[in-house]
């Protein structure tokens, strides 16, 4: 019989609206590297959420057993006193402390009522050696790169006696060597009995490390191949990954000709300051008057950051190179004001943290960024100002009882919807949606779909970007495949599928 | 939602009303009972035409600041150098008017700017630099309070002897047709006040039902409009039988008139409720968050400088103690006004009520002779009790 230390069985996790797991069954050989793989949103983290206890017990249905017994994890002190430890793609570590200090936070060496620093020291050294990483423990965490602070995240996982590793995306933001590097550590801790779950977009990684591959796909299991019995290759994954069925949820529009070309960015390098970091290298893309062009790429490849840095790049980034054309015109855009002046929109992907004002009504969310055209004098004209959103509240089917009623009270699709009608308010050329459809229901996607066709229709350049793969292929004319920060390559919808965009969207 | 046939009745939609409007009403009626409390106590003493009108001229200062405070606070900044920007306006007036002769309104005009200049240089900071407004204006705290000690250094307390100055606080409008028994022009204001509001009120409640929004019945519109009538009227007659409407009142209500007007009606007030409520959101609509912080800025300053002159005024002297604690008064007069401690919302109506109920606290407890100390202590409560009762009733909705 197989000594299984994790087994998954059944487990559904609802969030309102959306089921996000829906009888996952996930097991886990004691002693082996396991790769959990899907798209976007599949439910990967959150399965390990749930795992893990941040999702706590009674949260969700099914059962976990770990080392055959079952687990009522409430928090995540509770699994990790069992030896489970999750590590982030975004690293939980304090910049500002030492490495020891970061490697013991939150479990200190006590001797007495106080900590005991140089036991401590002389711990995180002896962890740093099992990591393989040669540096002071005294040195400030945020000395070190991405890679070596990945490190200290394994040393501080060790430190707490780890069984069971699980590591999201691990190599997402590091180079080459690098991922090498962690990929031969994460060998020789399987050599020392510590499991491994290892949550990767990086086919290439994943077929050379992993002993068993997961496939999820919209909160369910797919598949679960055994690797060491045969060798899996990358198309099977793609297979399995986007396996799905294009139903018939996308509206057709009108065939019609494209206009001249209405943006342009040519040679766009974008360097983020703070991190003293290229994220976006020479990219060079277009949009036509009446066209919608899709970005597709996974998470972490730069579509955000593009779709910001053309935005009059509110989030501070360096342009180094490159230019945008507005209607064949260069132009600087360096506030949000000036590209909403040019014609620019942007529909933000993080409605509630970007997009929306949730204590506010609809009506005020509908006109703020073009508040200019309801002023008379000083005074907004109130009374046009709600005839106006009263327009957009019945043309593109906002439920709601009224105007005043508060955004933050709307269903996502209903709020996904206000912000359509701000940004058609500020009467865009070029309308950007960063993942117009996340977390709505399929009907007011449907209804979304149609609005774009209608606006294109009418002259409208869409840019879309968007992680779901079939929504990208069901709506756009055109479509870029983005990978780690530049353009992996550009397809015409019809030449299109989807093995083809996911093998660009892993390229690199 | 809509209009359905089910009408409630008169008493259920009160009370309806009443549950919705909760955290508003609070605020009145616990006005109410300080009112009645301290009328009570002071044998009526309290609630004397006499006593009315000096309530409304040492709340003056405060109200100013408080109302400049709000929009600090609604943008979800903090300004703790109002008090001693105050306190040494007030003192550079007195300077320019003893000192160097100049003219009071000219003087007034050169503090204000002054104030303007404070609110840039701090603004500033905060928005382009990048330090947080609690530590620009703590340190703010210290070197206006060091100018002040330092301008009056060599002369001590500067007595103020221009009579328009003085009048700012401490007197009233004239009356048209003067007489011993009553005040006329306050009287007629009082009418005028009254059939403004009902005259907007009408014309809301008409623009409501057009575009078939919710609308209370009309018995409790009229209700509502007869209340506040009434308010109004009883204020302006007891005034009338005293000295008339103060100065103080006249200042107050242009200033609370152009940031009403500037909040709900103008781009800028938008502005400035969309940063609160998101500040990410606004600077991607197309709002500059940078320049209408800086505006915030400079309008708090500028109010602390008018709040200084009005309490310079007020004691009709310039002294090195004026400023101390003001900006206690103004933050709490805000917070009990109904502004939202995670910002993005607030009124600067409501500021002013919460500011009569932080005045009406001091003056009252000075005329039943409480020492200073049990003083701060009862307004640190009622402040806290005023907070954490909006912030359980915010988070229930």
């Amino acid at each position: 019989m197989t000594d299984y230390i994790l087994e998954m069985q059944g487990i559904v996790k609802e969030f309102p609206g959306v089921k996000a797991l829906n009888d996952v069954n996930f097991k886990v050989k004691r002693g082996e590297i396991h790769c959990l793989v899907g798209e976007n949103g599949a439910g990967k983290s959150t399965l390990m959420k749930v795992l893990s206890g941040v999702y706590p017990y009674g949260s969700y249905t099914g059962d976990i057993r770990y080392n055959g017994e079952v687990q009522k994890f409430r928090k995540i002190s509770d699994s990790e006193g069992k030896g489970i430890v999750i590590i982030y793609q975004e690293l939980a570590l304090i910049p500002e402390l030492s490495i020891y200090e970061n490697i013991f936070f939150g479990h200190e060496i006590m001797k007495g009522k106080s900590i005991d620093w140089n036991e401590t020291i002389t711990q995180a050294r002896n962890m740093l050696g099992k990591v393989g990483l040669k540096a002071d423990p005294s040195q400030p965490v945020k000395t070190l790169g991405v890679g070596n602070q990945q490190l200290v995240e394994i040393a501080k996982a060790l430190s707490k006696d780890v069984k069971l590793l699980i590591l999201d995306e691990p190599t997402a933001s590091l180079n080459e060597d690098d991922s090498q590097n962690l990929l031969q550590l994460l060998r020789e801790l399987k050599a020392q009995g510590v499991t491994c779950i290892m949550i990767s977009h990086k086919l290439r990684e994943i077929t050379a490390i992993a002993d068993t591959i997961t496939v999820l796909r919209d909160g369910a299991t797919i598949t679960t191949m055994d690797a060491t019995s045969r060798t899996i290759e990358e198309a099977e994954i793609i297979k399995y990954m986007v396996g799905r069925e294009m139903d018939n949820i996308y509206p057709k529009r009108k065939k019609h000709a494209f206009g001249d070309i209405a943006l342009e960015l040519k040679n766009w390098t974008v360097v983020d300051p703070v991190k003293n970091r290229e994220i976006l290298h020479h990219i060079d893309l277009h949009v036509r008057k009446g066209e919608i062009v899709g970005i597709q790429g996974l998470m972490g490849a730069g579509r955000t950051e593009l779709a910001m840095s053309m935005f009059g790049n509110p989030t501070g980034y360096r342009i180094s190179t490159g230019k945008l054309f507005m209607d064949g015109r260069g132009v600087t855009l360096k506030h949000p004001k000036d590209a909403i002046r040019h014609g620019l929109a942007y529909v933000s992907e993080d409605r509630k943290g970007n997009g929306l004002f949730l204590g506010q009504d609809i009506r005020y969310n509908i006109t703020i960024s073009n508040l200019e055209e309801l002023v008379d004098g000083l005074s907004i004209n109130e009374n046009e100002e709600i005839a106006i959103a009263n327009d957009y509240k019945e043309s593109i089917n906002i439920k709601a009882p009224s105007i005043e009623q508060k955004v933050g009270n709307l269903s996502g699709g209903n709020q996904q919807k206000v912000q359509l009608a701000k940004w058609m308010f500020a009467k865009p050329n070029v309308l950007i949606l960063d993942e117009p459809t996340r977390g709505i229901d399929v009907g007011a996607k449907y209804e979304i779909y149609s609005l774009m066709n209608r606006l294109v229709e009418q002259g409208m350049s869409i840019i879309m970007i968007s992680s779901e793969l079939p929504e990208v292929l069901g709506m756009s004319d055109r479509l870029y495949v983005m990978s780690e920060g530049t353009i992996a390559g550009e397809l015409l919808t019809e030449d299109a599928t989807e093995e083809k965009v996911m093998a660009m969207a892993v390229s690199s | 939602m809509s209009n359905n046939n089910t009408k409630p009745g008169f008493v259920q939609e009160l009370v309806t009303l009443a549950r919705t409007n909760m955290r508003e009403y609070m605020m009145y009626i616990a006005f109410i009972i300080i009112m009645v409390f301290f009328a009570i106590q002071t044998d009526g003493g309290f609630l004397q035409a006499r006593n009315i009108a000096n309530l409304i001229n040492q709340a003056g200062y405060v109200a100013v600041m408080a109302i400049g405070m709000t929009i600090i606070l609604i943008i979800c900044h903090i300004d703790l150098s109002v008090g001693y920007v105050a306190g040494f306006s007030g003192a550079v007036a007195a300077i320019l008017m003893t000192k160097y002769h100049m003219n009071e309104w000219l003087a007034i005009l050169v503090v204000l700017v002054l104030g303007l200049l404070i609110g840039l240089y701090q603004g500033l900071l905060v928005t382009k630099v990048g330090v947080p407004a609690f530590v620009t204006t703590l340190a703010g705290m210290f070197i206006f309070r060091g100018l002040l000690n330092l301008s009056l250094q060599d002369t001590g307390t500067i007595i103020i002897p221009n009579e328009g100055f003085k009048a700012l606080s401490n007197g009233f409008i004239p009356d048209i047709f003067p007489n011993d028994k009553i005040h006329v022009l306050t009287l007629l204001i009082g009418v005028i006040l009254v059939a403004l509001m009902i005259l907007s009120s009408v014309k809301e409640r008409k623009n409501k039902i057009k575009y078939h929004f919710e609308v209370s019945s009309f018995p409790v519109f009229l209700l509502k409009q007869f209340i506040v009538a009434v308010v109004i009227m009883i204020v302006m007659w007891t005034l009338a039988r005293y000295q008339g409407i103060p100065w103080t009142a006249v200042i107050v209500g242009v200033v609370l008139l152009i940031y009403n007007y500037m909040l709900n009606r103008t781009k800028l007030g938008r502005a400035i409720y969309g940063i609160g409520g998101n500040a990410q959101a606004a600077e991607l609509s197309g709002i500059n968050v940078q320049k209408v912080t800086l505006f915030a800025f400079c309008s708090v300053s500028l109010m602390a400088s008018l709040g200084g002159i009005l309490y310079t005024s007020r004691l009709q002297s310039a002294t090195p103690t004026a400023g101390l604690g003001f900006e206690m008064d103004a933050i709490a007069s805000s917070y009990i006004g109904g502004v939202a401690v995670s910002g993005g919302v607030g009124k600067v109506t409501n500021t002013i009520i919460g500011t009569l109920v932080i005045m009406s606290l001091t003056n009252g407890m000075n005329l039943m002779e409480i020492d200073i100390s049990y003083q701060y202590i009862v307004k640190g409560l009622i402040f806290i009790i005023a907070v954490a009762f909006d912030v359980r009733s915010r988070r229930k909705k």
